[in-house]
């Protein structure tokens, strides 16, 4: 060694490992315009299908009349509910073990659903040729009241399956009926709320909305009659998934599909499912052996794939007079839209709602979750979290709050006084969910302090007394929240999807170079994999993430992995990636050591090289060793450097966080101006600091847009008021506040780098922190509960209805 | 229905092409001329995915048809980078992580680019007011706007320096 010999931190600053603020890989091509997202692509012959749309939320199609679309030059074909059925592709199967019609059979469900597909030269023609479509309706009772479905008499909706008694989830008990699903002990939360000191009861409603990713849904599909090869590129956040699908439903043999997620321009669980379009794309390519591209328009995209929440949860909570709460009661009505597309794991049809008894120590609990079919777009995706936890959250800081002016208490000290302590974990929940890790006693301390809790609850007593003076006509809403979310789905024994176990996976070669490629089963929509998995994999295996490629979304080349959604790409995937790191590792130390002439035992890892133990001075950096298992002939080993991990997690992770909101409400224009907002996150082991900020950042803007004003509203007709980005509310650069990040770390000790995931808790906390601090304002005139979405409209009558406007 | 012969420069270079009047410039940009750095995000100008400068002018060419660009001088983003490599914006974007999904940045960047020749030193508040045209549902605008008066800042010293 001498002095140009790198020092310890050089070498582990060089790696751009785990915990730098990395610059990320994909940016070059994104700020230069050279994405390829799935609507740049251009085959040759390419034609162009689009869909003719039910104008009607219940009707039956007495007929379809394409002559004159099929008479237009440049039009190739028009499919139906006829042409599909001989294929037995009228219907597909859904996620949630329903089934969803993929053309109109004989009748329409929800305003917007597919009813034709034209397939023509370019898009243009499409369009002309949609216009030229005649369908005949018969209009049918709109029923868009989930709980005027359950009603005796009700208009049937899902006719094919009226008779049915048992659904995929157990017993129906009216024909609009999807499933009831419960978890925890019913008797048990009865008998202590009967007994209670001090019950609060609330219906807290989490509105219907949609996750609206900048980049809408759509595929290429190719069939390639030649070689029998279908290839489909599409905006897929589960890649192999669909692959497995397609060839289950078209009888393709797998191995002759290939499916292809290029760049995706946002998922944010939108683009989970299987869509009627890409079915329809499929099936032209086939029929018309030329390669068929679907991309939905924005409209299309609003009102026929993917709405979230749609959460009617009525609740009940029992405490003792000085606030430990002792039980926790909660029903769900949940409506489903039409068809029951829930994008959840099998077993689980209210996804991970259970996990509603929150950041709270509460003894007992019951939850009773009944699905129903009404006439609506199908859906109930995973918006930016995992499957109904942003639900879950709500309701339980919701209840908090109603309990703590129940109480007469301070919503923070009620938090605090039930928290589960840190030496609880790990803690097993009264609806049976093994939390992993947590101290949330230190975090809460950590926000209140410093967004100066006591001072805020001043001034916000002074403003009161203002107003009440008539000095002011703002008052001040502090919103707090104390979240726990549950992510990284999950165990292969209670975690599928259409039977696929919820693992994940990385494969990874080492060149002989020393540079490496890794390839995963997930795929990023602007995560940032192909820069946060390189540096996983720089911290486990010594080589420079920069000299690592990731790669993604090809079912030819990837591993198979059940994709990204559900926060579960690090906890699963980033797991497998650590492992499968490992295990190059091993192999990595057997060649150093017969390059140093020692016993395996006699190397030890040092950041970028194996040395002998005691004489660092002798050593093989991992590059030194790639080249080897190239070209020495080592007795005992194969050639190469590659592994694979297959990664079956034991458990979930529990990512937590303190958010604080401060708006000022003007109660005569019902404006709320957010002045500040504090977020703290514990994601665990935090791999690149930057990229966990920017996911902060975005997931709260879309909790501000969930809890301020976007909304899919639908009439009494069934029509969709919210279909364009004119009435949905997607906040710009304006409306939107800046955040200040914080954080503490808590690794999870079941995760190979203890790292838990951070896309998705910025959502699920930060809905409630909005809404919690719109109520607050108004705490002190009584109110409890008003709905979401909060806009200047529903202020200014929440602030009415208080008689606040003289 | 007949077409039109439609004469753009287009980053600099002269281009040529047959587009029926009715097309809206950005699938004559993306689909006939290849260019596909500006998106479609809603196609009723309200996301700016499409955002390219127009004679001098940030538009969305989702809602312009293509005989209105006739003789047009159009920069979309692939215009920006210069020979020596990124535009100061493009890097500014990257070093302050104002972009995830990339879907919005070309027409984020190209509007950020007409922005501060109209107002080359910017304040915060004329920054988000100057973007509000363009949405992102990744970032949460927080980088972008840092992006922005960061680049803003840059260029203003590469001025000074050249002075």
């Amino acid at each position: 060694m001498n002095d140009l010999t790198p020092s310890r931190e050089e070498r582990t600053a060089n790696l751009k490992g785990l915990g730098c603020a990395r610059k990320r890989v994909e940016d070059a091509r994104f700020t230069q315009g050279k994405g390829n997202y799935v609507d740049d692509i251009k085959l040759p012959g390419m034609l162009f299908g689009d869909f003719v749309r039910s104008p009607y939320a219940h009707a039956r199609v007495i007929s379809i009349n394409a002559e004159a679309a099929l008479a237009l030059p440049g039009v190739i074909a028009v499919l139906t509910a006829k042409d599909l059925e001989p294929l037995g592709l009228h219907w597909m199967p859904t996620l949630a073990g329903d089934r969803q019609m993929v053309l109109a059979d004989g009748k329409v469900l929800f305003q917007g659903q597919e009813v034709a597909f034209v397939v023509a030269e370019n898009r243009y023609v499409a369009a002309d040729a949609i216009e030229l479509i005649e369908v005949e309706y018969e209009e049918l009772p709109v029923v868009t009241d989930p709980f005027k479905a359950l009603e005796d008499g009700a208009t049937v909706l899902r006719e094919d399956i009226a008779d049915k008694l048992e659904g995929a989830h157990g017993p129906r008990r009216h024909p609009n009926h999807i499933f009831r699903w419960e978890a925890g002990d019913e008797a048990a939360t009865e008998a202590v709320l009967a007994e209670a000191e001090v019950v609060a009861e609330e219906t807290v409603y989490y509105h219907r909305t949609h996750p609206c990713p900048l980049e809408t849904c759509g595929c290429v599909a190719s069939m390639d009659k030649i070689n029998g090869k279908l290839t489909v590129w599409g905006t897929f956040q589960a890649p192999h998934v669909v692959r497995t699908v397609a060839s289950l439903l078209s009888g393709i043999a797998e191995h002759n599909i290939r499916v292809v997620s290029p760049d995706i321009g946002g998922g944010f669980g939108n683009k989970v499912g299987v869509y009627p379009g890409y079915v329809c794309a499929i099936v032209a390519s086939i029929v018309t052996a030329r390669p068929v591209k679907w991309i939905e328009d924005r409209m299309d995209n609003l009102m026929a794939t993917a709405f979230a929440r749609d959460y009617w949860m009525k609740g009940r909570i029992a405490a003792t007079k000085d606030g430990r709460i002792t039980g926790l009661w909660c029903h769900t009505t949940a409506d489903h839209g039409a068809f029951d597309a829930c994008a959840d794991p099998t077993k689980f049809p209210a996804g991970f709602f259970h996990i509603c008894t929150g950041s709270y120590d509460i003894p007992v609990a019951w939850v009773g979750v009944d699905g129903v079919y009404t006439n609506k777009a199908p859906g109930g995706v995973a918006y930016r979290c995992s499957f109904r936890v942003t639900e879950a959250a709500y309701f339980i800081e919701r209840m908090i709050e109603v309990l703590a002016m129940k109480l007469g208490m301070d919503s923070a000290e009620l938090r605090a006084k039930n928290f589960i302590r840190k030496e609880q974990f790990p803690y097993t929940s009264a609806l049976g969910w093994e939390y992993d890790s947590g101290d949330y006693h230190t975090a809460w301390d950590k926000a209140l302090k410093a967004v100066d809790y006591e001072g805020l609850r001043r001034e916000q007593a002074e403003r009161l007394e203002a107003f009440r003076r008539g000095e002011t006509r703002t008052l001040m809403g502090i919103g707090l929240t104390f979240f726990t979310e549950i992510v990284g789905a999950g165990p292969v024994k209670n975690c599928d999807i259409l039977g696929m176990g919820m693992f994940d996976s990385c494969e990874i070669r080492i060149h002989p170079t020393g540079s490496a490629i890794a390839r995963l089963g997930t795929i990023s929509q602007g995560q940032g994999h192909a820069t946060t998995f390189a540096q996983i994999l720089a911290s486990e295996i010594g080589i420079p993430a920069d000299d690592i490629t990731v790669e993604e979304g090809d079912t030819d080349t990837a591993p198979y992995g059940l994709g990204t959604y559900g926060s579960r790409s690090t906890p699963v995937a980033g797991a497998a990636t650590a492992l499968a790191g490992r295990k190059i590792r091993a192999k990595a130390q057997m060649i150093a050591a017969w390059l140093l002439e020692v016993h395996d035992d006699d190397v030890e890892w040092d950041i970028d090289r194996f040395a002998v133990k005691g004489a660092p001075e002798r050593f093989k950096t991992m590059k030194e060793i790639a080249f080897a298992a190239y070209n020495q002939a080592i007795p005992g080993l194969e050639p190469g450097l590659e592994a694979v991990s297959y990664y079956d997690p034991p458990n979930m992770t529990y990512p937590f966080g303190a958010y604080v909101c401060v708006m000022d409400i003007d109660v005569d224009t019902g404006t709320a101006d957010i002045r500040q907002f504090y977020a703290l996150d514990d994601c665990g082991t935090r791999i690149n600091p930057m990229v966990i900020e920017g996911q902060v950042h975005g997931g709260l803007t879309e909790a501000l847009a969930i809890a301020m004003g976007q909304e899919i509203a639908y009439d009494e007709m069934g029509n969709v008021k919210t279909g364009t980005l004119m009435d949905f509310f997607l906040p710009t650069a304006w409306e939107t506040p800046n955040y200040v990040t914080d954080w503490t770390e808590t690794p999870s000790p079941h995760h190979p780098i203890g790292a838990k995931g951070v896309g998705e808790s910025p959502n699920v906390g930060g809905v409630p922190a909005f809404s919690n601090a719109v109520h607050d304002a108004f705490r002190a005139f009584g109110l409890t509960q008003t709905h979401m979405p909060h806009d200047h409209w529903r202020i200014w009558q929440t602030a009415n209805r208080l008689g606040l406007h003289g | 229905m007949s077409k039109m012969h439609l004469k753009l420069t287009v980053n600099g270079q002269a281009v040529e092409t047959l587009a029926e009047p009715r097309e809206l410039l950005i699938h004559v940009l993306r689909e006939r001329l290849d260019i596909t750095g500006p998106h479609i995000g809603c196609e009723t100008s309200h996301c700016g995915a499409c955002t390219v400068d127009m004679d001098g002018k940030s538009v969305k060419a989702c809602t312009v048809f293509a005989a209105q660009a006739q003789g047009a001088e159009i920069t979309t983003v692939e215009g920006l980078a210069g020979p020596d490599g990124m535009h100061v914006l493009q890097q500014m974007f990257r070093e302050h992580h104002g972009l995830q999904c990339g879907y919005c940045t070309p027409g984020m960047i190209t509007r950020a680019w007409r922005l501060l020749q109209e107002t080359p030193r910017p304040t915060e508040e004329e920054v988000r007011h100057g973007m509000a045209g363009n949405l992102c549902r990744c970032t949460g605008y927080q980088n972008i706007v840092k992006a922005i008066l960061a680049a803003s800042d840059a260029m203003a010293a590469q001025k000074e320096a050249a002075e």
